[in-house]
This record gives structure tokens, C-alpha cells and sequence, in this order.
């Protein structure tokens, strides 16, 4: 069954097209990674899908409902949780504070809350307060108030920016115990994590598709070497 | 002691203390007091607004007005008793932060401060406009004999403290509860993050326009009961120093604190009388130790105290 799909979606700004006339599709229960150089359109495409960004043109399904005209907040009640490329986790109140707020909103109690923190590894930190957290920390309580909303669609911009290479072997054990339980989609740079983790990939360059298809398939692409290397 | 019952104990401290001290002061602070405490009841309702939601609006008066006049009005035109006059100026509040909500939640940052700021003039120009009901900057007396409320006279000294006091407990205890059940704490998420807020499923907007008219609406119950408890409703309640004195009163006492608004508000008017005491050039001296203030204390007496020693402090 089809999760997400869009049609023809597309993004304008003033004479610039950051997103062309995209078609994509996400069926349930996958780990999709999106890829693409720096300035592909990635957080452009996640930015429509969830509802921060209007599209110029194009429609967005998820879970068989249009949700083209939903506002950002009832399409996370409708299923879908995003955590943020920057970390954006808020720096003045503690951490339990921070995934309670994820919870509530989703009614569900400080068990939850609890559980969300233990599976990132958290526990131990639970009444610091986020801003003093490191920064490895901080993203890793990002995907904690991800979880916590039991979402059927997770999507995360670029999770392993920034961490160290034991964090991300942590990070990468953690997405492939939740594979089976939800659907993520994962804007991700680091190509490890992306061979690893994504059943399937999807190349983005100037706005449009690429190319899609099984991590060895993708890396065997020679448009995609191409966009890549920059001869393209 | 858990932090809840510290919470309540203190608060509930503070009240009885204003309770006792009713019997102690001599008349010249216990009628400072009775005022300090109807202008910290407005503070505080400038506080949900600027302290926890984040929005700083400069258009406070308004609401303050609203509710003034809303029940001077309604006593001179209708000739109410205080009873429903207060109801009717604390509708006002409510109706008129709603209205302007709507209107100025369009906007953020700096748009937010001049839209609110533009509206406070508008309904200050307005009361002088319709001068021919609201005696426009000479403003009316609401006579003795019209502040018998329940068969007790509000213009007596006694009786005002403690009606005074009622105002402020039911605020105060109004923000703590706000702010420790789950609207009050998303509010200060969206202070904190508002975009985050909005990736969480929350209606951002919908949070800000509950803010804005709870806020209205304590700023016009202070307003109205300023009247009532005073004997004068006036035009220069409605003028843009009244926006800016709650400013004042939050940042100095803490923005974001619960007892901020009172501390504030005890501060500055005992500033400007102890300063005007000695010289003239009052605001010279009181100038100066604001300016000291924000300097040393930048996030007021309470926030300072908060950060530095008692984390508990809601």
C-alpha cells in the first residue's frame, strides 16, 4: 500500500525552480532515503510534503487522503513527524519537558515519554535541560520527540549531520529496529548510512527525480555518478 | 517539600502576608498598596502574553481601557451597580483582545508591537472622539454612593485593600494554575520555538489567540476594578504610557515569572514615589536604576533570582 505520494509537485521561487514537477511514492513500511547535491531540492520536497512550504503546483496523498491544502499541524495529526535539519529542540526547558510536549499532543503519558528517551539512549539525561545537552545529544533527542508520536511516516532531515562515528553506528542500530514498525523517510548525506539503512533511494537534482531504486542500483547509475562528481 | 507544595506555599504566602499586613501599614502604604496591587493584576495579564507566549504588544492599554470604561460606562449610562458594571468591563476586555487578536496575529515581531500599538491609539482617539459620553481627557468621577457593592463601600480604605487583594489573588493564582497545565506550558513552547510548536501538532495560532484574549481579559478586570476601586475612569488610562508601564513592571520583576509582575510593580512605584521625594528630576533617578537594572539583573528580580538560586520558581 502507497503511505505518500505526490503528483506534479512543484516549487517556484520568483524565477528560480527549486522542486519540478515531482512524482513520487512511498509505499508503507520502507525506509526510503533521498539524496541529491546540495541544492537538489531535498528539504524543499520534505518541506511540501509536511506542510512548511506551499507548493506552486501538485498535490500530496498520504494514508489514501489529499492533504494538498492541510496546514503543517494537522498533517502531524494525521501521522507524520518531522525532525528538523537544524537541531531545533528546545533549548530553555528539560528534556522530558521537550518530548512531553511531542506526547501530549498525541495523548500519551510520561511512559511514553520515558520509552521515546530510553530507545535514543537519553534516560540518564532526562531533567537536564536541553540546552545543555551536546550536540550529538540534541539530535538524538530530535528523532526521541520523533518517536514519541508513534508517527506511521518519520521524517528525518539529515539525522547524522554533525555526529561522531560512534553516534552514527548508534543512530544507524536504532533506524533499523524501528524499520519494521514505521515508514521513514531519510534526507540523508552520509552514503554509509544510506547503503546501510534505505531499502530504496531517491536521487534528486535541480528539482527533479534522478533517478530511484535499490542502494546498488543507484550507486551503479551513471547520471548519478555523473550529478555527483559534477560533470553532469 | 515537593515542588508543587513549595509552589503553593508560597503564593499562598504572599497572599496572607498581603492579608496581614492590611492591619499593619499606615494608611499612606496601605493605599499604595491597594493600588500596587490592582496594576500588578494588569501586569500579570501582560505577562501570559509577553512573559510566556513571547508577544510583545504595546497596546496593553487598550484592554485596560476596555475594561475601565466598560464599566464606568455602563454605571454613568446604565446606572448599573458594580457588580454588573465590573462583569460588563471584564466582557469588554474579553471582546476587544478578541477582536484585536484576530486582527493583529496576522503579524509577528515587529509588525505585531506596531499594529497593537496603532490600535491602543485608535481606541484612546476614540474615547476622545466620543468625548460627549466618555468626557473625553477630563474623564468622570464614579460617585461614592455608585461603589456599594454587595452592600460594601469600596471607597473606604479597608474595603478597598481587600477588594483590591481579591483582584490580585485571583490572578495570581489564575497564571500559576495557566501555566502549569498543558496550554500554559505549549505557550511557552511557542516562546521558545514556535515552528517546532507547529511540527508537533500544535495549532500555534490558536494557542496565541488564547493568550491574547486571556491576557485582554485580566488587563480589563485590573482596568475595571481600577475604577471602581479608585472613583475615576480617564482618557490617560487609555494613552500609550499605559502600555508601556506593564512593560516595565514585567521586565523589571521577571518576564516569565510568576511573581515577576508583582515584584515589578512594588519596585517602580516605590522607585518613582521614593525618587520624586528627593528631587523634582524623579525620573532622573529612577532612569538610572533601571538602567542599573538591566545591566545587572537582565532578566528582572524574579528571573535573576530564578536563575541563580531557586530553579523551582514557576
Amino acid at each position: 500500500m502507497t503511505l505518500l505520494s505526490t503528483r506534479g509537485l512543484s516549487k517556484h521561487f520568483d524565477g528560480l525552480v527549486a522542486v519540478d514537477d515531482v512524482d513520487f511514492d512511498l509505499p508503507q513500511g520502507e525506509v526510503r532515503a533521498l539524496i541529491g547535491p546540495n541544492g537538489a531540492g531535498k528539504t524543499t520536497l520534505v518541506g511540501m510534503i509536511c506542510g512548511r512550504i506551499e507548493p506552486s503546483s501538485g498535490t500530496i496523498h498520504f494514508g489514501g487522503r489529499d492533504i494538498s491544502r492541510l496546514p503543517a499541524h494537522r498533517r502531524i495529526m494525521a501521522g507524520m513527524a518531522y525532525t528538523f535539519q537544524i537541531t531545533s529542540v528546545f533549548q530553555g526547558l528539560p528534556v522530558r519537558e521537550n518530548v512531553a510536549l511531542a506526547a501530549r499532543r498525541h495523548k500519551r503519558g510520561p511512559d511514553a515519554v520515558e520509552e521515546a528517551l530510553a530507545r535514543v539512549g537519553l534516560e540518564g539525561r532526562i531533567d537536564q535541560e536541553a540546552g545543555d545537552l551536546s550536540y550529538g545529544h540534541q539530535r538524538l533527542l530530535e528523532i526521541a520527540m520523533g518517536l514519541v508520536q508513534v508517527p506511521r511516516l518519520l521524517i528525518l532531515d539529515e539525522p547524522t549531520q554533525g555526529l561522531s562515528e560512534g553516534e552514527i553506528a548508534d543512530f544507524k542500530a536504532l533506524v533499523r529496529a524501528l524499520a519494521g514498525e514505521t515508514t521513514i523517510l531519510l534526507i540523508e548525506h552520509n552514503m554509509s548510512v544510506v547503503m546501510e539503512l534505505a531499502d530504496r533511494v531517491t536521487v534528486l537534482n535541480f528539482g527533479s527525480v534522478l533517478a530511484e531504486g535499490t542502494p546498488a542500483q543507484v550507486r551503479g547509475d551513471a547520471h548519478v555518478q555523473a550529478a555527483y562528481l559534477g560533470t553532469g | 517539600m515537593s515542588r508543587g507544595a513549595r509552589i503553593w506555599a508560597l503564593h499562598g504566602g504572599l497572599i496572607a502576608l498581603l492579608f496581614a499586613l492590611q492591619f499593619v501599614l499606615p494608611a499612606y502604604h496601605h493605599g499604595n498598596l491597594a493600588r500596587i496591587m490592582v496594576l500588578a493584576s494588569y501586569a500579570i495579564g501582560y505577562n501570559i502574553l509577553f512573559g510566556y507566549t513571547g508577544l510583545l504588544s504595546l497596546g496593553h492599554a487598550l484592554f485596560f481601557a476596555a475594561g475601565m470604561y466598560g464599566m464606568g460606562l455602563s454605571v454613568q449610562h446604565l446606572g448599573l451597580s458594580p457588580a454588573p458594571a465590573l462583569l460588563i468591563g471584564i466582557a469588554a476586555g474579553a471582546v476587544v483582545s478578541l477582536a484585536l487578536a484576530l486582527l493583529a496575529l496576522r503579524t509577528t515581531g515587529v509588525a505585531f508591537m506596531i499594529v497593537t500599538l496603532m490600535f491602543a491609539q485608535a481606541g484612546y482617539l476614540a474615547i476622545l472622539y466620543f468625548g460627549k459620553y466618555t468626557r473625553g481627557d477630563e474623564g468622570f468621577v464614579i460617585q461614592t454612593a455608585e461603589r456599594v457593592l454587595w452592600g460594601v463601600d469600596l471607597s473606604d480604605p479597608t474595603n478597598r485593600y481587600f477588594a483590591a487583594l481579591a483582584l490580585f489573588a485571583v490572578c495570581l493564582l489564575l497564571s500559576l494554575r495557566l501555566v502549569r497545565r498543558p496550554f500554559g506550558r505549549t505557550l511557552v513552547a511557542i516562546r521558545e520555538n514556535e515552528a517546532r510548536v507547529t511540527m508537533l501538532g500544535y495549532d500555534t495560532w490558536a494557542h496565541k489567540l488564547g493568550a491574547m484574549v486571556i491576557s485582554g481579559t485580566i488587563s480589563a478586570a485590573a482596568g475595571a476594578f481600577y475604577g471602581v476601586l479608585f472613583g475615576y475612569v480617564g482618557a490617560s488610562f487609555a494613552a500609550v504610557p499605559y502600555s508601556i508601564l506593564p512593560l516595565l513592571y514585567v521586565l523589571l520583576g521577571g518576564a516569565g515569572t510568576i511573581l515577576g509582575p508583582f515584584v515589578g510593580t512594588l519596585f517602580m512605584f516605590y522607585l518613582i514615589d521614593l525618587s520624586s521625594g528627593i528631587t523634582t528630576a524623579h525620573m532622573l533617578i529612577a532612569g538610572v536604576v533601571l538602567v542599573l537594572l538591566t545591566l545587572f539583573a537582565p532578566q528582572g528580580l524574579v528571573g535573576t533570582l530564578r536563575a541563580r538560586v531557586f530553579r523551582w520558581l514557576p
